[in-house]
């Protein structure tokens, strides 16, 4: 008997409803978008008209789809550089800050953990304008004082892969670090015992024994970085990421089944990136230090 | 004690090359791990706010002619649209939070206490997937079900509930909704972690001294949960003040959000100093809530949110 | 400063502090070739520390350590020839045996198809051929032991370091592995160093055994010599049970000295340490063992202690047995019994009265508090 569940069978009956009405309003919207990408109709609403996988991959107008779409790809393709660029950046420097936090000690520690935290709970938006008021002025003062233009630092990709650099490293750090802290130390000093050389240990013990969390923290990046808006839309330049360019057609030109096929596609990615990253830190169970 | 140890000078002076060395080495490694971690948040956190915090305080008062002055400050106190907006928002918040956690808890303590061994871990997925989908796709999805031409209204006026197309969107309680849906996730997975740690015989033990079922619940469960309880409502609350998409998307033009204010005072209107300050204010606001929280409930920040 | 080259390792006035704390006081011993030397003392002593500042993790303050006669200070850690057993084995979770056998080779840029051969080897010499694909996590616990001393074995080391690797071993497992490390010892025919807080592990298993407190050397000598003549309070206490009493110098005779307990019983004892004089603050050890149980009628040797009192309780565990006499001053007295002897039929309440002689009574200098030192 379990004794954490309602002994009834009415309550018991109560509680799985409202647990099953709790997954349909999650499933509803997504089903919801994914439904009108296959409706043979120029709009996305009912009635059903048949089936068509013309969103996706009809060449011509009306029905251009989404794999012929110029702009879309365009924004799936500026979406998956800014991706890999925040992923490898983050990832990077947070492996960086797991070392820092876990193994070292120094002055002001505590603090400088609060400072690695705080990205995490400054909303987005302000995130954005804070980082592109900081690049606008810096850009302008060189301009001004130096006569040169540091086109980096104006609205785009560069300054949208520093913006979701800024709050992704903290996320990685924070996986990365909850590896290492199960890593025994012991391992590395069997390492050197050995005979191994500093880099040799880092690379064959610590690193492939961090590899889950690397992973895992890199597809966490890229998925996040993939789906952001909020920070993205403060700095986004003319090279807008997909989300932004599927927003301003929500806006401008209205909802067209086209974009409904993008939300399926987008759907179904990063539900497939997500399991990847939770079923790679699964496996490490068994192989855990003994 | 150094006497004995200047007996043996042979030994004495390796002994203190080799520990010069090794402290050397490990302050260099120490300068090349902070070096990132400060650059980064220098670089992409500090300066930057002080550079919004700089910009609040500061009024245009010529072409390219700028002087020290809170008057961006107090425009927002004068004019009732800004700080409507920011209570508005901040109650709408604290609402959605306080939904969110009624909502959440018993889901998160399904999925912990009561769901069997794989039927957990399935519905712990089932949980995360949404998470990875973007915002946009979100709303998007609330939009198809509930605007005018959208599938409830086809389903109400099919089963002769409604007589015409039914407009759901565009009003606070689809704003709610649509918040809650956006954020309950992050209610619930901090609340299954601790809930996940708390062993069924400290409930079994409530039950053996004579608690009821909520006493149970009030004094044992409630009080384990706690610090995923306040972790899930720091980032919901963070997460829902500082939206822009789902209450621009379902609320239309006069869904009154803060950050919507922000977003027009610096790519609609370009006043930078005015979008600076508002920056600032729902930064501290927003903080000041948190803080509030925190102090109430007896957490601290680095437990809390840093233990997911 | 010349050195024995019949030494494997000598530690010369080693010191090491952690801030004000000094974990390892000027500590000397050396270790001759091939034989199977423990440090024993209880957690916090300072052996561990020890052993890393011979693997090279940790830097003395003050004095010298030499491997084969040759000062290893300042030769960083994966530049010694000495391998180390570590506590939890940290055998490497993400390779196969193979793989953690031949990491040490690989390091040392040994050909690829030796490397495979002298795998081979190792694991035929500690009884394991063939293993080599299997995972780690697939090894039982005292294979994995086996597979950390051949990793460590395969590079031929001139000392094997092992830090308390029984410790994690459930009991009967613990017992077997104690004469199989043994055997692997000599099978190898290197130097250990063995360090743990177990004293029936450091006893069965080593020709020499130093006994470790508070960052000092209390005594090192062989098993027999720690257990039958220790040289200091700690290491009667520490090593084997003993019933204690405390008490005070009330005479000398003829080199023995005349105690009288706190519970008012004369003994007359073997001085352990020099120079305890009349008045002077004892401990007085006498080993279960060393006390014979008779009836209270019974005939007792003149020349023996007598300690009168009743049987309290009786202890059955096989040869370890015990009875539990309430001796004077409501004192428990644990002595030594054979279940199946003339003592078999004895009973809680019975009159009986212990004999031990003079020459099993040590007595030390009472210690001002017993830190760690308590038998049990």
């Amino acid at each position: 008997m379990n004794v954490a569940a309602p002994q009834t069978p009415a309550l018991k009956l109560a509680y799985r409803a409202y647990v099953l009405l709790f997954f349909v309003y999650l499933a509803a919207p997504l089903v919801a978008a994914s439904f009108f990408a296959f409706n043979d109709s120029l709009f996305p609403a009912l009635p059903w008209q048949g089936f068509t996988l013309d969103w996706f991959f009809s060449d011509s107008e009306p029905k251009l789809g989404l794999f012929h779409d110029r702009r879309l790809l365009r924004g799936m393709q500026n979406s998956l550089l800014i991706g890999l660029a925040v992923a490898t950046l983050s990832v990077t420097v947070g492996t960086c800050n797991a070392f820092l936090f876990e193994r070292r000690d120094f002055r002001f520690k505590g603090f400088l953990y609060i400072m690695m935290i705080v990205p995490l709970v400054i909303p987005g938006v302000i995130l954005g304008i804070s980082i592109l008021v900081l690049a606008s002025m810096t850009a302008n003062g060189v301009y001004d004082r130096f006569g040169v233009e540091l086109s980096f630092l104006r609205p785009g990709i560069p300054l949208v892969v520093a913006g979701q650099f800024s709050f992704l490293t903290t996320i990685t750090t924070l996986v990365i670090a909850a590896r290492m802290k199960k890593f025994d130390v012991a391992l590395e000093e069997a390492a050197l015992n050995l005979g191994a050389s500093r880099l040799r240990v880092l690379l064959t013990v610590t690193l492939p024994f961090l590899k889950p969390a690397l992973i895992a923290a890199g597809l966490v990046a890229f998925l996040v970085s993939f789906e952001n808006f909020n920070t993205t839309l403060m700095l986004v330049g003319s090279d807008a990421p997909l989300t932004i360019t599927m927003y301003d057609r929500i806006a401008k030109v209205g909802s067209t089944p086209v974009l409904n096929a993008t939300s399926f596609f987008l759907i179904i990615a990063s539900g497939t990136l997500a399991l990847i990253s939770v079923l790679v830190q699964r496996e490490r169970k068994p192989g855990e230090a003994g | 004690m150094s006497a004995p140890v200047d007996a043996i000078p042979s030994v004495g002076a390796p002994v203190k090359a080799g520990a010069q060395r090794k402290r050397d080495a490990d302050r260099l490694a120490l300068i090349l791990l902070l070096t990132p971690f400060l650059l980064w948040i220098v670089l992409l956190i500090v300066l930057p706010h002080l550079g919004i915090g700089y910009l609040s305080l500061r009024e245009k008062v010529g072409p390219r002619v700028y002087e020290f002055s809170f008057a961006n400050y107090l425009e927002f106190l004068n004019e009732p649209i800004y700080w409507n907006t920011l209570l508005r928002t901040a109650w709408m918040s604290i609402l959605v939070t306080a939904l969110t956690l009624l909502i959440g808890f018993p889901i998160a303590y399904y999925i912990a206490k009561i769901a069997g061994r794989r039927s957990r871990a399935a519905l712990f997925l089932l949980c995360l997937v949404p998470l990875w989908v973007s915002d946009l796709v979100r709303a998007f999805g609330w939009i198809m079900l509930l605007r005018e031409t959208g599938i409830f209204s086809a389903v109400l006026q099919w089963s002769g509930l409604a007589a015409g197309p039914v407009e759901m969107l565009y009003n606070d309680v689809t704003v709610i909704v649509g918040l809650i849906y956006t954020v309950v996730l992050f209610m619930v997975v901090p609340i299954v972690s601790t809930l996940d740690g708390m062993d069924n015989s400290l409930i079994e033990a409530g039950y053996n001294l004579g608690g009821g079922r909520l006493t149970v619940l009030r004094r044992i469960v409630i009080p384990y949960a706690m610090p995923g309880i306040v972790a899930g409502c720091i980032i919901v609350f963070m997460l829902t003040a500082g939206s822009y998409l789902t209450p621009i998307l379902l609320g239309g033009k006069n869904s009154m959000w803060f950050t919507e204010q922000i977003y027009n005072q610096f790519i609609t209107r370009y006043n930078w100093e005015g979008g600076s300050t508002f920056g600032i204010l729902l930064l501290v606001f927003t903080s000041l809530v948190v803080w509030l929280g925190l102090r109430l409930s007896g957490q601290n920040l680095a437990n809390t949110v840093a233990k997911r | 400063m010349t050195s024995d080259s019949a030494n494997d390792l000598e530690c010369e006035r080693v010191t090491k502090r952690f801030g004000s704390f000094t974990a390892v006081d000027d500590v000397s011993f050396e270790i001759p070739s091939g034989s199977f030397f423990s440090i024993l003392g209880p957690s916090g002593c300072g052996k561990t520390t020890l052993m890393r500042m011979i693997a090279g993790f940790e830097e003395p303050a003050a004095g010298d350590i030499r491997i084969r006669g040759r000062s290893v200070i300042g030769v960083p850690a994966n530049q010694r020839n000495v391998k180390m057993v570590f506590q939890h084995l940290a055998l490497f979770p993400m390779m196969n045996v193979g793989e953690n056998i031949a990491y040490g080779l690989r390091c040392a840029g040994v050909a690829k198809g030796e490397i495979e051969r002298r795998v081979g080897a190792v694991l035929e010499r500690v009884g394991l051929p063939g293993v080599e694909r299997k995972g780690i996590d697939q090894l039982s616990g005292g294979q994995k032991q086996r597979i950390a001393i051949a990793r460590c074995m395969v590079l031929e080391p001139d000392v094997l370091l092992l830090d308390e690797p029984l410790g994690a071993l459930d009991l009967k497992l613990r017992e077997r592995m104690k004469i199989e490390l043994k055997l692997l010892q000599h099978q190898f025919d290197t130097t250990f160093v063995y360090i743990t807080h177990d004293q029936s592990e450091a006893l069965v298993m080593s020709d020499r055994v130093a006994v470790m407190n508070r960052g000092r050397f209390e005594q090192i000598g062989s098993p027999q010599e720690l257990y039958n003549h220790p040289s200091t309070a700690f290491v009667a206490g520490f090593v084997g049970d003993s019933n204690r009493w405390r008490g005070r110098v009330a005479g000398r005779d003829a080199g023995r000295l005349q105690v009288e307990t706190e519970g008012g019983a004369r003994l007359l004892c073997a001085p352990g340490q020099e120079g305890l004089a009349e008045g002077a603050e004892v401990e007085v050890f006498v080993r279960p063992e060393a006390l014979a149980l008779v009836r209270a009628d019974g005939p007792v040797d003149p020349s023996a202690n007598r300690l009168e009192g009743r049987v309290d309780s009786l202890l059955f565990n096989g040869a370890a047995s015990r009875v539990l006499v309430r001796g004077a001053g409501d004192k428990l007295v644990e002595v030594a019994y054979a279940p199946s002897g003339e003592t078999g039929e004895l009973a809680p309440g019975d009159a009986v009265v212990l004999a031990c002689a003079a020459a099993d009574s040590r007595c030390f200098e009472a210690q001002p508090h017993s830190d760690g030192a308590d038998p049990q």
